[in-house]
């Protein structure tokens, strides 16, 4: 099997150089870029698997590095910002990024996103896949049925369709704004209490302990994680 | 600009009170002529002027003794109604009555100035032992970890051979765990540069507070070792609508707080309620408490008890008070009437319960 491609998109020599020992290790390629610019036509000449991009660029916005990738890119970005900059985080997310990590960052972690946003995108691409099972989840998007250790777990269309959401976008952070879109329609964007009551219920209803939830994970001030 | 505004607007206030009191004392001097002296009625204008130096500023003074001795020359000093003395000796008493007035106005001022020096050279001492500490803090818990740091890699890359896997594996924890103490550090510092630049713009949204506490736990039953952090929720609590970012920052730096202060196997209390419209939180522990003379010093930044271990930057208490405030709501710290301490934060916010809901 080939080698995957990974670009990163970082001016950090540091980062750089400590990223791609990583994931040399670990059986990716790399692809370095130091500027925005660089980054741009390194992704349009390799056309990678999945790009690690800074948010803090010295020629220009990772913001707009972002914008103009996804005018053609459709796999998997993932954004490195310093901060916990919530705003900063949600507006990458909305515009295209796959998820983010904020610097410092354990490699472990992002190695273990990187690998779920290769899979999500392989997903994406069999179209033919209609169940997808989750630990001891089992959702099944052509008989509308949700199993948990595979006993058919009762739900109403609202909590159906809020469960299919998530479990397409696996691994995934989904803004609260494009939840409330997507399950309530334009308008609805404002209510997010209702969405912390359906996400109370489906904790209910699906984690072994909902207090420690482990497939509906809250992203504070962001959205909702399902894994 | 706003200060000088309010200054200009103190000295008006303070001249509009000299004349008056200059001119009630002597209208009242004025209609009990029959029966005093004007004599006497020069010694009370003299010490109205002299109550007047006491309060206000030197201009407005001034302004009082010189319209108090022309008002006691035309007023009282015979003939009355006209600047002209009768005698040398009432001109020898307008002229002292003048120069006692002057006098008074002056010296009070110098006392106040001198006053003020002192005070100024006390606040710039404060300020350079505030520094020293703030300083000393500082780069004591920014050079430990970068000190640790630097020690551990000459450490492994000098004696790469003669290591054994164990002590290998220590020293790359120290190294992590240096790592992660610095960027606490810097946070900190990030966080408190915020609140004193005024830059947090709460983005109030709703949440559930009992998630956001037992969140907050599974992440510190994490890093803790023996203490143990109770939380019993209640469960009909509305939905707040405040910055969880915030909220989360202050209700763990009460907890470390709590957890760095206490001894091993201390019971750490999380409650949360809801007291009308305003979030109610509570972070108790049956540790030592504070010492009584203590409790108004510990949100202070950079203060930290005497007596208490290295290890924070004396900011964690101070971000607390900070976001707490930029929230709306305010942070008391009391000692338990047996054994331990007490930190509650009540916080304005908006509520919903949320009782029509459409679930299909």
């Amino acid at each position: 099997m080939n080698k995957q491609e990974i670009l990163i998109i970082d001016d950090e020599d540091q980062l750089r150089k400590l990223l791609s020992i990583n994931f040399k290790n670990n059986n990716y390629k790399i692809i370095e870029a130091e500027t925005g610019q660089q980054g741009i036509s390194l992704a349009a000449s390799h056309n990678p698997e999945l790009i690690i991009l800074d948010i803090n660029l010295p020629d220009k916005s990772g913001h707009e590095v972002l914008k103009e990738l996804r005018m053609w890119y459709q796999k998997s970005i993932i954004i490195l910002s310093v901060h916990n900059n919530e705003k900063n985080i949600i507006t990458a997310l909305d515009n295209g990024a796959s998820d983010y990590l904020t610097k410092p960052f354990r490699t472990g972690e992002l190695l273990a996103r990187i690998r779920s946003s290769i899979r999500r995108h392989e997903t994406l691409e069999d179209k033919n896949k209609s169940i997808i099972t989750c630990n001891d989840l089992q959702i099944d998007l052509a008989g509308h049925t949700v199993k948990k250790n595979n006993e058919i777990v009762k739900l109403t269309t609202t909590e159906y369709k809020l469960v299919a959401l998530f479990a397409t976008n696996e691994g995934r952070v989904l803004t609260h704004q494009y939840i409330l879109k997507n399950i309530w329609g334009v308008g609805s964007q404002k209510e997010t209490q209702y969405l912390r009551v359906f996400i109370g219920i489906l904790r209910k209803k699906l984690e072994n302990n909902p207090n420690q939830p482990k497939h509906f994970i809250t992203e504070s001030g962001i959205g909702y994680r399902f894994s | 600009m706003l200060n000088a505004n309010k200054s200009s607007t103190k000295i008006i206030i303070e001249f509009t009170i000299c004349i008056l009191m200059i001119v009630l004392v002597s209208s009242l001097c004025f209609f009990l002529s029959n029966f005093i002296s004007y004599r006497i009625a020069g010694l009370v204008l003299l010490a109205t002027v002299s109550l007047l130096a006491m309060a206000f500023e030197m201009l407005p003074v001034l302004v009082a003794s010189i319209l108090s001795s022309l008002i006691f020359n035309y007023f009282f000093i015979p003939p009355v109604f006209d600047f002209h003395f009768t005698n040398s000796e009432d001109m020898l008493l307008c002229l002292s009555y003048y120069f006692i007035a002057l006098v008074n106005a002056v010296l009070t001022f110098k006392i106040k100035d001198y006053k003020k020096k002192i005070r100024d050279k006390e606040e710039k001492e404060n300020i350079i032992r505030l520094y020293n500490t703030i300083f000393d803090s500082l780069s004591h818990e920014l050079k430990t970890p970068i000190s640790t740091i630097i020690a551990a890699v000459d450490i492994l890359k000098e004696n790469d051979k003669t290591l054994s896997i164990n002590q290998h594996t220590q020293l790359l924890n120290e190294i992590d765990i240096a790592g992660m103490r610095l960027n606490r550090q810097v946070e900190n510092l990030l966080n408190m540069s915020r609140i004193e630049n005024n830059m947090i713009q709460p983005q109030n949204d709703w949440f559930d507070v009992n998630e956001l506490i037992y969140k907050l736990m599974n992440q510190i039953n994490e890093i803790k070792h023996n203490h143990v952090i109770r939380f019993e929720p209640e469960h009909d609590l509305p939905f707040f609508k405040l910055d969880t970012g915030l909220l989360e920052q202050i209700l763990y730096n009460l907890i470390i707080n709590a957890i760095q202060h206490t001894p091993p196997t201390s019971i750490i209390a999380i409650k949360a309620k809801a007291k009308g419209e305003n979030l109610l939180l509570e972070v108790s522990d049956n540790g030592n408490g504070f010492p009584q003379n203590e409790l108004e010093n510990v949100f202070t930044k950079f203060y930290r008890l005497p007596k208490t271990k290295s290890g924070g930057t004396g900011l964690g208490l101070s971000i607390v008070k900070g976001f707490t405030e930029a929230l709306g709501g305010k942070v008391i710290l009391c000692n338990k009437e047996k054994k331990g301490a007490v930190f509650t934060i009540e916080m304005p916010s908006e509520i919903s319960n949320l009782t029509e809901l459409k679930n299909e």
